[in-house]
């Protein structure tokens, strides 16, 4: 069959060719490193060669995604390659063992592309705060691909990966998969595990697909998926996940939470938000206005309770186990020296916000207001979800935004967060998919035209399924061309 | 608002190395910031319990017995400064 064929393919499309015997895994394989390397958006830190891609996988293995290559995020620890998480600390690490997300696929026989590129430690909203550089996004290389799982989405829209993995801690997968133009799933909290995910803000962190339609992300998910006694808080989903069919929306009620999305949209991304609800009209949906009334304190909840959870999980990059090591004099100028060598500003900015929030006579204040807003959060969704089936918003209030332009406020790349935070607040599952063109707000001298906008939809914890059909449904009536992105 | 001797405070907390340009920095930033967080004084919480973790799951146990886990050697093959089965690190006590 023509390369072409294969390398323009979906996963699931790539799995039946192989099931057909078109192409064989090897084929498969090796077209897909060749093209890998083609990448020229800084999108993987690392790729991987005929040996490495298939290190710890199961050849042999049958099932419906073997033989499907799989770009991974450079936060999961992959057995004997390079994992960095983006960071100068960890530079030249390579872990001893496969996180169980990545050794799920390696069973199901799926290969190793490399790994992507993202924020340090899945610190940010542009992928810019890269110790290796910004991934830039295909459609238009002025601009971020977002982040943090920046080089997962921009090698899946640029066709340098059929599917990958990301990992989302306030919008890490959706807002990226948005700025791309391809489909990012953060499922409910628990359910596939988090141990050999580089650990951020271990009570949010949660690992999901980014992938070119609503089908594939569904057969990643039904592979990652499950209970792992390698991590307590993981449950799996009940029942598992299939791939959806849905062909219509009768009988599902949408609500748009007003006063979150009255907080100021860019007038091309609210006309795709529109469209998309008119859509899900047209296929039998209902929409309604609901509340979700601390939903737009989300951002300040999450800087306070992220932060504060990553400021202990970074305790452990101290210069002794694994990592660098700066200087050699007393220990504990050691311990200083090498974080603060070695950290990059923006992972520096959140272990002292979190350091604040958790001292001694600011705890109060800060970290426990902030574990009470979050229940009003997840107290709003419950009851959002006794009057509607979905909860839709814009996955972002504008378009991807040029590179640098948000670098000075840490603050303003904060709010890039706004829509995606309150359901990781809450952990509960939300997609991301491909709704439409709009053109950027202020535009700009050689500014590449219009970029792609992404619709969410976030249903109750563990409605996986019911979130899949949905957005299956959704994604057919909307037709996106993601074409613009592929390099 | 954050004074300077906080922000050095908590990076001494932090066991962050910080220089001159990087802690006026982040009093300027973290201040901002916090003005910003500071809203959420505007929200009433009387009687809300505080959320921690979103998962109903309390004390997830497995039988105690011993299994293996990571050699020694591969456990110490990443490390900085790997000496005789452990991990070196410089005295704690400052020289001179």
């Amino acid at each position: 069959m023509a390369e072409t064929e294969l390398l323009a393919a979906t996963a699931a499309e790539t799995a039946a060719l192989i099931e057909g015997g078109q192409v064989s895994r090897e084929e498969c394989l090796s077209a897909w490193l060749e093209r890998t390397a083609a990448d020229d958006l800084n999108g993987y830190l690392w790729r991987a060669d005929a040996e490495s891609a298939v290190g710890t996988v199961d050849q042999d293995a049958g099932g419906p995604i073997a033989g499907v290559p799989l770009a991974i995020k450079d936060i999961f620890c992959t057995a004997g390659v390079p994992t960095t998480a983006a960071s100068k600390i960890l530079e030249g690490y390579r872990p001893p063992y496969d996180a169980t997300a990545v050794a799920r696929l390696a069973s199901a026989g799926v290969p190793m592309l490399g790994k992507t590129n993202m924020d340090e430690f899945a610190m940010g909203s542009s992928n810019e705060n890269s110790a290796y550089g910004p991934a830039l996004n295909p459609w238009d290389r002025s601009r971020v691909p977002g982040g943090s799982s920046g080089g997962s989405a921009a090698v899946v829209a640029a066709g340098l990966a059929p599917w990958a993995l990301g990992t989302d801690t306030g919008g890490s997968v959706r807002q990226p998969a948005a700025f791309c133009g391809v489909v990012g799933l953060k499922p409910t909290y628990g359910s596939i595990s988090r141990y050999g995910m580089i650990a951020f803000a271990s009570s949010l962190d949660q690992c999901g697909p980014i992938t070119q339609d609503v089908t594939d992300a569904a057969m990643l998910l039904a592979r990652l998926e499950g209970r792992d006694e390698m991590d307590s808080t993981s449950t799996g989903i009940e029942g598992g996940v299939v791939l959806p069919l849905a062909e219509d929306l009768k009988g599902l009620k949408f609500g748009i939470p007003a006063d979150l999305v009255d907080e100021g949209v860019d007038p091309g991304v609210k006309a795709v938000f529109d469209r998309t609800v008119e859509r899900i009209e047209t296929l039998g949906g209902k929409v309604e206005m609901i509340e979700l009334p601390h939903a737009k304190h989300g951002i300040s909840a999450y800087y306070v309770l992220a932060p504060a959870e990553a400021s202990t999980n970074l305790s452990r990059y101290d210069g002794v186990r694994y990592g660098q090591r700066a200087s050699d004099k007393d220990l504990g100028s050691m311990y200083e020296d090498t974080r603060g060598d070695y950290f990059g500003p923006e992972v520096k900015r959140r272990i002292m916000l979190g350091t604040y929030a958790l001292s001694s006579g600011y705890y109060d204040a800060y970290y426990g207001r902030a574990q009470r807003v979050r229940t009003k959060i997840v107290h709003d969704f419950d009851a959002a979800f006794s009057k509607v089936d979905f909860v839709i918003t814009p996955t972002s209030s504008s378009v991807a935004f040029g590179l640098g332009e948000k670098t000075s406020d840490p603050l303003t790349m904060y709010m890039a967060d706004l829509f995606t935070v309150p359901m990781s607040l809450a952990g509960i599952p939300a997609i991301s998919i491909p709704a439409g063109m709009a053109a950027p707000e202020g535009g700009g001298e050689g500014a590449g035209g219009d970029m792609p906008v992404g619709f969410q939809i976030a249903a109750p914890a563990f409605g996986e399924q019911k979130l899949l059909e949905a957005s299956f449904a959704l994604e057919k009536a909307i037709d996106f061309d993601g074409g613009g992105g592929r390099i | 608002m954050i004074e300077r001797e906080q922000v050095l405070h908590v990076a001494r907390l932090s066991r962050l190395k910080l220089d001159e340009d990087e802690a006026s920095r982040l009093e300027t930033e973290l201040s901002s910031i916090l003005d910003h967080v500071d809203r959420l004084a505007e929200i009433d919480i009387e009687g809300i319990e505080p959320t921690s973790h979103v998962v109903p799951l309390e004390n997830v146990l497995r039988d105690d017995v011993t299994r293996p886990s990571l050699d020694r050697e591969v456990a110490l093959d990443q490390a900085p400064d790997p000496v005789d089965g452990a991990f070196r690190v410089p005295s704690p006590q400052a020289e001179g």
